[in-house]
């Protein structure tokens, strides 16, 4: 039973990097940089929050998510690709709106600075022995990469986003709209890592400030060591929620204090970063932005 | 192209977006003010009224200023390295620490200046052995600045936390003890006026550092490297340079800044390191290097003006949340991200290049 718990557990914690990396995959591969991982999570946490509690239903948190990872996505797009800013700056800055703008309507709509107040999830009353595997975002998450996958590999448009990642011009030159392919790929990818941020929150049955804690740049550097392949960074992924759950589950055991532990994720994101960056290829046109 | 008409243009690019950034800012502060149900006018009377428009407002927007050039310049020295560190929130705090550990552990009876020197010297190198990480880590393996700098915050910070609250917290509080030695004295001490506001002369420091950055950036052998890093790595490293030595020193430089910072909050105001203190400095200053171009007169002026924001959001707060501050100095670096192509190539294309284009429109 408790081996059960802890594989639970993983799951719980894998499911939410699943979504953001790859949706970060998906625009990374078409040469936008996904430093905005973070702020898609957390606003699709906030907008499901928000979608759930208007409607009182969490397809309805789902849908308002959705919405989010478009609204942030299309931000970063207009930004990056039709007024060409930097596309880090816009990924730091998109990450900063994020968490002033859910702090900003979490005080107008919950009027709280720390938290929303319970809304509906899946799986009832969250007590039943399977009850974390009625939420259908669990099952889209643990979807997300090989469609991702699919799309890049054996599709048209996939095959458009690689070209646009690697060779723009190139691909301009043969009449692919550039522009168009990226932009898609990165409303896509708020898309994704938003309802990476609605599983979190519905999962919690609440919204919490800075709820995300990271996890759209740990999403990342799995994209990073993944060598930008979906399956290798869904490996990645898998990896860092084991270790993530090897910290809490030691936690437990009070052998070391809690602040220590709770440094390891970050730890060995840094760890994974060093070891493997080296020996996986970015994709050629990566943050750079068109002539 | 170092015609005097060229600098008049660049010049007025650095003015320029800015400006337009800032209007882009307000206008959308206007939209959330009635989306909130008040008066913009009447919000933006009451952020000015509680920040330049009295003394001790005043004094607090020089206060958050103090802290917020010296981040603004730890983001600007790696952004001239072509780096950019998002680790400035860690680095601020860690020297804050570092110079409250000291100023307590020196005895009481240490002369002041020495006292000082020691502890802002402990705060730029605690800072700088930060910043010094994820530089050594770019250079040596490739890995990535922002995602490391954003890791070793987390990581930073709740190491802080920990030696705090399990080793160093003067009972009954989460603050280190405070210090014995090596205060700032307060701006107040010489201005009765700002009486009651943190402002120290820490300020002077924060412009002696400005003044040192523009001297390194702009005069020295090393600043020289830093800009042609910057500007392009490959070219740079095929004329000689060592592009990962100008990474590392650049990041390690850049946690000095940040470093120093933490002196304000800690010799200047408090007396003592207590957890959250850097509370979003270190970030901002992206946006006080951005707005201000990488110059230090430009990182400045514009820590002032986040600085107002940051203050009048608390002179707001009868009216609209506080948070709304938070939206609009994010909404102000997208503005500044986006207006500043966008004004270059509006001004570059006003000349010749304008009845070229209109020719070839003509001609389709």
């Amino acid at each position: 039973m408790r081996a059960l718990s802890i594989l639970e557990q993983m799951v719980r914690i894998a499911v939410p990097y699943l979504f953001a990396a790859s949706g970060g995959v998906l625009a990374e591969r078409a040469g936008v940089v996904s430093l905005t991982l973070e702020g898609y999570m957390l606003s699709g946490a906030f907008a499901a929050v928000l979608g759930a509690s208007v409607t009182g239903s969490a397809w309805g948190g789902i849908f308002f998510a959705a919405l989010g990872g478009v609204l942030f996505g299309a931000m970063h797009a207009i930004l990056s690709l039709r007024f060409r800013a930097h596309q880090i700056v816009v990924g730091i800055a998109l990450n900063l709106l994020a968490v002033g703008a859910t702090r900003l309507f979490l005080k107008l709509v919950f009027a709280s600075s720390s938290n929303s107040g319970r809304v509906a999830g899946f799986g009832g009353d969250g007590t039943g022995a399977l009850a974390m595997f009625e939420s259908p975002l669990l099952w889209l998450g643990i979807a997300a990469i090989p469609v991702v996958a699919f799309v890049i590999d054996r599709t048209p448009f996939g095959l458009r986003v690689r070209a646009v990642g690697e060779h723009p011009e190139a691909a301009a030159s043969l009449g692919v709209p550039v522009a168009r392919v990226r932009g898609i790929a990165v409303v896509a990818s708020g898309v994704l890592a938003a309802l990476g941020g609605a599983y979190l929150a519905l999962d919690q049955h609440q919204f919490t400030d800075e709820m995300t804690g990271g996890r759209g740049f740990i999403a990342l550097a799995a994209v990073i060591t993944g060598s930008w392949r979906p399956a290798r960074a869904g490996l990645a992924c898998v990896l860092f929620a084991a270790a993530e759950t090897l910290q809490i589950q030691l936690q437990t055991l009070q052998i070391l204090p809690s602040q220590i532990l709770s440094t390891l994720p970050y730890v060995i994101t840094i760890v994974a970063l060093v070891g493997w960056v080296g020996r996986s290829k970015a994709p050629a046109a990566l943050g750079r932005e068109l002539g | 192209m170092a015609s005097p008409l060229f600098d008049r243009q660049r010049l007025l690019e650095a003015v320029l977006a800015p400006i337009v950034a800032t209007m882009i800012a307000v206008v959308l502060g206007d939209v959330l003010i009635l989306a909130a149900g008040q008066s913009p006018a009447y919000v933006y009377r009451l952020l000015l009224e509680g920040t330049w428009g009295n003394p001790y407002g005043f004094g607090q927007v020089l206060y958050k200023a103090t802290t917020l050039a010296f981040t603004g310049m730890s983001v600007a020295i790696g952004l001239r390295a072509g780096l950019f560190n998002v680790g400035a929130e860690s680095q601020l705090a860690v020297g804050g620490f570092a110079c409250a550990l000291v100023g307590w552990l020196l005895p009481v009876s240490t002369p002041w200046l020495v006292a000082v020197v020691i502890a802002i010297v402990a705060a730029g190198a605690a800072g700088g052995a930060v910043g010094a990480v994820p530089g050594a880590l770019k250079a040596r393996f490739g890995a990535h600045e922002v995602i490391v700098t954003i890791m070793l915050n987390f990581v930073v910070l709740a190491l802080l936390n920990w030696v705090v609250a399990a080793r160093l917290h003067d009972p009954e509080t989460l603050h280190t003890p405070a210090v014995r030695a090596g205060a700032v004295p307060r701006l107040a001490s010489v201005f009765p006026a700002l009486h009651g506001s943190a402002a120290s002369f820490v300020l002077v420091l924060a412009m002696l550092a400005a003044l040192g950055l523009w001297l390194v950036v702009a005069r020295s052998r090393f600043g020289y490297e830093l800009r042609a890093v910057g500007l392009q790595p490959d070219a740079a490293e095929s004329g000689g340079i060592r592009v990962g030595r100008v990474w590392q020193w650049a990041m390690a430089a850049a946690g000095v800044l940040a470093g120093l910072g933490g002196t304000n909050f800690v010799l200047g105001y408090k007396g003592y390191y207590e957890d959250g203190m850097a509370g979003g400095a270190g970030f901002l200053g992206i946006a006080v290097a951005l707005v201000g171009r990488n110059h230090p007169v430009g990182i400045l002026l514009a820590a002032l003006l986040f600085a107002t924001l940051s203050q009048g959001g608390l002179a707001i707060h009868a009216a609209v949340p506080k948070q709304l501050v938070e939206v609009l100095q994010a909404a102000t670096i997208l503005a500044m991200a986006a207006a500043s192509p966008e004004v270059r190539r509006i001004l570059r294309n006003r000349r010749p290049v304008v009845s070229e284009r209109a020719e070839k429109e003509a001609s389709t």
